[in-house]
């Protein structure tokens, strides 16, 4: 078993393009915690820690660009706390300030579990993940990047370097259900993002199906019936609809955390209740 | 006589004294058991099996015990002397041989030079199984046709309780139906051992961190088929126990991997392992039936108690009488008939854990007082009074309650203390059901307020000789005190310097090693070694005391019985008499050993009558909770407590163990349950077992209610127990009371509340 500590992003991409079975270690947060459960057995690991590359942010007119490898801390109340709301609330669920020092939105997308935290985010806000090889630099939709449990549209030898999506004026929020107050592990979570100017909402739901599930259809059906330009308030009805119709796109299971009855409804109950948040 | 005014407050009884072990746990320096390491070290661990049940039918060890490194592999077969254990039936294999009966049971244990080494050791034997359906329901257990999954059968113990009038009828009844899920200890510091064989291998020496060193030794000597004192215990520092280290875990393990490779052998157990390692709170099913008169009053009870012991008989039985001699609450009852059952199935066995027993019936009979006082149109506190307990009342048991018993005290000083302010629109977040998950907004919170009381006996029942022994030495102004009380994080450390300063007058108190080289001081359960252990050191130090002002007298001319202790100097009562322990004490050296035993107790007749406990001590809970009530997320606010303590001998370490209780009650409230599925444990980790951290811990406000126990050898009672018993029926029956959702089961889920 080999440790690289590349220095910066080509030498990080040749080390995994002649490693292609090495993993990459980011905040270790998951890693760590599946070597420790034998999940896992560690062959190469690259460190990126020292690929300055990753940690960089930039903004460019309306769009932003956050490096893969910048700690949740940042987006809680750091540096980046300011450039979408949910994010920063979505941050701020993850974990204990331990594993918010450390994590980093990269690893939450190279696990690409159903349960990570800034997933909904990233697929309401329609954030597009750039994925960094030897051959070059591909960008992807989260929605074609997130293929199912546990599974990602990553190549062996390629790094997620930066996400990228655009600045929205209006409402944006992340709310997340967990039997403890802090620290845990998500049973149901929701996204909404509200944006004014193309008239429409976007909700992304967590941890209720095999990946995260944008529900166009719900979508669909309240900018047809509202009027999204503003975030003036709308009646109990629509919204009544609009959770209803959220949880009829929600799919799912039944295991040791939750009931896949309980999950149903409570991701209608969050969608309600973040579009009552946007709307008033 | 002369007054003295000391510049300084002595670390006596009644004083917040810090504990001598607080600095180096605040710091990290302090050695827990698993931070020992030794020369020429092996390290240990356990193969366990995956099946529930299933029938061994081979076992290979061939290929393991190849690998480079591995120094040993033993099996059922290597273990020379007895070939089970267990606290109180013989009961539970060493190593599982013929058949194993719950997952994670011990089937081999291997030594070698790397834990990782073992690990691949463990994974390179072949154990062929003929897997069983598992027996999980506790109704299958006792019906009589199901086959017995272990020779001694399916039940471990029925016991019935006929008290008063069995026909005896109220104006009302008033039934209910509640279910308690399986807690886990979970403490921090996990299972570690470490054994040093003697170099002629006919004895050895244990360091570990356990509940009881001398009951482990006994079990230990036993398995190893060797002389008591040829076992010898000393205590790891242990973090934390709430009854998950009075069985036998990897204590005959380490031994044995010692004797055989004639090295020093570690053992220590992951989290994962640690949920299959320890015994856990008997998950349990109660049906309660109360006649009651129309003003509230209770004329009788009826009703049933299964508990599910797992695999293993470990402490069930005990668990099971502790549960049906509480079932009455503290309140007045003449008349019960009542049937409990501990029964042995396929899940992981179940024990000792903080309330032992007591918890469950708590849980079940302040279900009942809330019921009731609905059904006369009362309030659950006008309830509660109208049928609190007082000193001289005869329990179901027929023995009577013959010490202090201030339940109603505890009850209206509770109700005195101020409630706390209603969450606002500027109210944090953390402050929110949900925290921060920011699911939650003013408009969909609900505030509940409920009520919890209970009684819960002290120190060991039903004729069990239980003792405790100290010994204390007086030398140049020093005590050392020697004891094998095991401290588990309770403080029983600093509690003994502070009997010895406030008995000798001396200021500096050595503790000497715990270990196996006094007698035994039973264990630290059951709410029992200040009691125990503290009247042990008490009683010893009197006697040096003795002989100290024996030698003064004689050395002066006087009457010992005029001498005494004021602060740190011997006074004369009759004469101007005055000198400093100090130096009275300068080059003697006296030695007193005492042993404390409390007053002697009765088995139950097949009645469920006599006197089968030591003591009691009471407790009121009120919680205050925040739900949100459409998605079923609670906020615990507030829980204002008053107890019984008898005295507080530490204020501080009073109030640790008071908001810790409370924490673990809340735990079991709203969150800490292992998901066991037809056999099967799902969450055996700290990302699905939720534990409260601080951010889900109430604000507690406490009063002690002081009423000394004359029959207690400080006038203390044990405090660490009642805590966690009925905040845990407190905060459900203020989640009721907050959403109106009849909830009979504990923990409650999101889903129990809005679905
Ligand atoms: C106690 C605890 C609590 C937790 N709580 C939460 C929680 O509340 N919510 C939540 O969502 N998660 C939680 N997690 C999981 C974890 O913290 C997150 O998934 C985190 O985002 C992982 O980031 P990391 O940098 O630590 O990933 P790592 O462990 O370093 O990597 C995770 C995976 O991503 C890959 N990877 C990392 N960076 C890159 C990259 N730049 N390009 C390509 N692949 C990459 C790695 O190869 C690996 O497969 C928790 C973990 C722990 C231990």
């Amino acid at each position: 078993m080999s440790i690289f500590s590349p220095r910066s992003l080509p030498e990080a991409l040749e080390i995994a393009n002649n490693h292609p079975t090495a993993r990459l270690l980011a905040g270790g947060t998951d890693t760590m915690v599946e070597i420790n459960f034998r999940h896992y057995e560690p062959t190469d690991i690259i460190s990126l820690r020292h690929v300055r590359e990753l940690q960089t942010f930039e903004q460019t007119g309306e769009v932003y660009r956050v490096g893969s490898a910048i700690p949740y801390r940042e987006f809680e109340n750091g540096s980046y706390a300011h450039i979408s709301q949910a994010l920063s609330e979505a941050a701020r669920t993850v974990g204990s300030p331990q594993i918010r020092a450390a994590g980093t939105i990269g690893g939450n997308l190279g696990t690409c579990s159903p349960a990570g935290d800034t997933l909904p985010v990233l697929s309401a806000l329609d954030a597009q993940i750039e994925l960094a090889s030897v051959n070059g630099t591909r960008v992807l939709s989260i929605h074609d990047f997130m293929l199912g449990v546990k599974r990602n549209a990553r190549a062996s030898n390629e790094i997620i370097t930066a996400i990228n999506f655009s600045k929205i004026d209006g409402y944006q929020g992340y709310a997340k259900v967990g039997v403890r107050n802090a620290m845990v592990i998500s049973i149901a979570s929701a996204c909404l993002v509200h944006d004014p100017k193309n008239q429409r909402v976007a909700i992304a739901l967590g941890a209720v199906g095999p990946t995260i599930i944008r529900c166009r259809e719900s979508e669909a059906w309240l900018s047809d019936n509202t009027d999204l330009s503003t975030n003036s308030p709308i009646s109990a009805d629509i919204t009544n609809e609009f959770a209803r119709r959220v949880s009829a796109e929600a799919r799912p299971i039944t295991d040791h955390r939750s009931t896949a009855e309980y999950r149903k409804h409570a991701v209608g109950v969050l969608a309600q209740r973040l579009l009552k948040r946007a709307m008033q | 006589m002369t007054t003295r005014t000391t510049n300084k407050q002595r670390d006596v009884l009644g004083v917040s004294a810090l504990r001598p072990d607080g600095i180096a746990k605040t710091q990290g320096t302090f050695s827990f058991s698993s931070d020992y390491t030794a020369d020429n070290m092996l390290w240990g661990a356990t193969l366990r099996s995956p099946h529930p049940y299933a029938r061994i039918i081979s076992i290979d060890i061939s290929a393991a015990i190849k690998i480079d490194g591995v120094e040993t592999i033993l099996v059922s077969g290597d273990v020379p002397g007895k070939l089970t254990y267990g606290l109180i039936a013989s009961d539970q294999p060493v190593f599982a041989s013929d058949y194993v009966r719950y997952m994670g049971e011990p089937i081999a244990a291997v030594a070698a030079d790397h834990p990782e080494t073992c690990r691949r050791a463990l994974d390179a034997i072949v154990v062929h199984y003929e897997v069983m359906a598992p027996l999980t329901s506790i109704e299958d257990a006792l019906n009589p046709n199901t086959p017995s999954i272990h020779p001694d059968g399916n039940v471990f113990r029925h016991q019935r309780i006929l008290h008063g009038d069995a026909n005896a009828t109220g104006d009302i009844i008033v039934e209910g139906e509640y279910e308690i899920g399986m807690q886990d200890q979970a403490f921090l510091g996990l299972e570690a051992a470490l054994a040093y064989p003697d170099s002629d291998g006919a004895g050895v020496e244990l360091v570990v961190a356990t509940q009881w060193l001398h009951e482990d030794q006994n079990q230990i000597a036993d398995c190893l088929a060797m002389p008591k004192e040829k076992v010898r215990l000393q205590l790891g520092g242990v973090g934390g126990a709430f009854g998950a280290r009075e069985d036998i875990s990897l204590q005959v393990h380490t031994c044995l991997l010692a004797l055989r490779t004639g090295r020093p052998v570690k053992m220590q157990y992951t989290r994962e392992e640690s949920f299959f390692g320890h015994v856990h709170r008997h998950p349990g099913v109660i049906a309660l039936k109360h006649h009651v008169t129309n003003e509230g009053r209770i004329v009788k009870i009826e009703g049933t108690m299964k508990l599910d012991g797992g695999a293993y008989a470990s402490t069930s039985s005990a668990v099971l009488i502790n549960g049906v001699t509480h079932i009455q609450g503290p309140y007045k009852c003449a008349n019960a008939v009542f049937d409990g059952y501990a029964v042995r199935t396929n899940n992981p066995p179940c024990g000792a854990m903080r309330g032992f027993g007591v918890v469950q019936a708590c849980f079940a009979h302040e279900g009942q007082m809330d019921k009731i006082a609905k059904a006369v149109g009362k309030s659950p506190v006008e309830v509660r009074l109208l049928n609190a307990m007082e000193k001289g009342d005869t329990l179901i048991t027929g023995q009577a309650v013959e010490s202090v018993a201030p339940v109603a005290r505890c009850i209206r000083e509770t109700d005195a203390l101020p409630m706390p302010e209603p969450l606002s629109h500027g109210s944090e977040i953390m402050e929110f059901p949900g925290g921060s998950g920011r699911t939650s907004e003013l408009h969909n919170i609900k505030r509940g307020i409920g009520w919890g009381v209970s009684i819960k006996n002290l120190m060991y029942s039903e004729g069990f000789d239980d003792s405790a022994e100290a010994r204390c030495t007086l030398a140049d102004g020093v005590a050392t005190i020697k004891f094998a009380t095991a401290e588990v994080g309770q403080g029983f450390v600093v509690l003994a310097q502070q009997i010895a300063r406030t008995v000798l007058g001396v200021d500096v108190v050595v503790l000497d090693r715990i270990d196996t080289e006094i007698g035994s001081a039973g264990s630290t359960s059951a709410s029992r070694q200040t009691w125990m252990s503290g009247g042990a050191v008490d009683g010893a130090c009197r006697l040096v005391r003795e002989r100290l002002f024996e030698h003064v007298a004689h050395t002066h001319g006087l009457d010992p019985l005029q001498l005494v202790i004021e602060d740190t100097d011997i006074v004369d009562t009759m004469g101007p008499l005055r000198v400093s322990v100090s130096e009275a004490s300068k080059g003697v050296k006296i030695v007193q050993t005492f042993l404390h035993q409390h007053r002697k107790t009765e088995e139950l007749d097949e009645n469920g009558q006599g006197n089968c406990h030591v003591a009691f001590a009471f407790v009121a809970h009120r919680a205050v909770v925040d739900v949100d009530v459409e998605l079923g997320l609670v906020k615990v606010v507030q829980i204002a407590t008053a107890q019984d303590v008898g005295r507080s001998l530490n204020p501080l370490a009073l109030l640790g163990q008071i908001e810790g209780g409370i924490a673990q009650g809340l735990g079991l409230a709203v969150m800490e349950e292992i998901i066991v599925q037809n056999g099967i444990v799902k969450n055996p980790s700290f990302t699905d077992y939720l534990l409260p951290t601080a951010l889900d811990a109430p604000d507690v406000l406490f009063i002690p209610i002081e009423e000394p126990d004359p029959q207690a050898p400080l006038g203390a009672k044990g405090v660490g127990e009642p805590p966690c018993i009925s905040v845990t029926p407190a905060i459900v029956a203020a989640i009721r009371d907050a959403t109106g959702v009849d909830l009979k089961r504990t923990p409650v889920r999101p889903q129990d509340i809005c679905l």
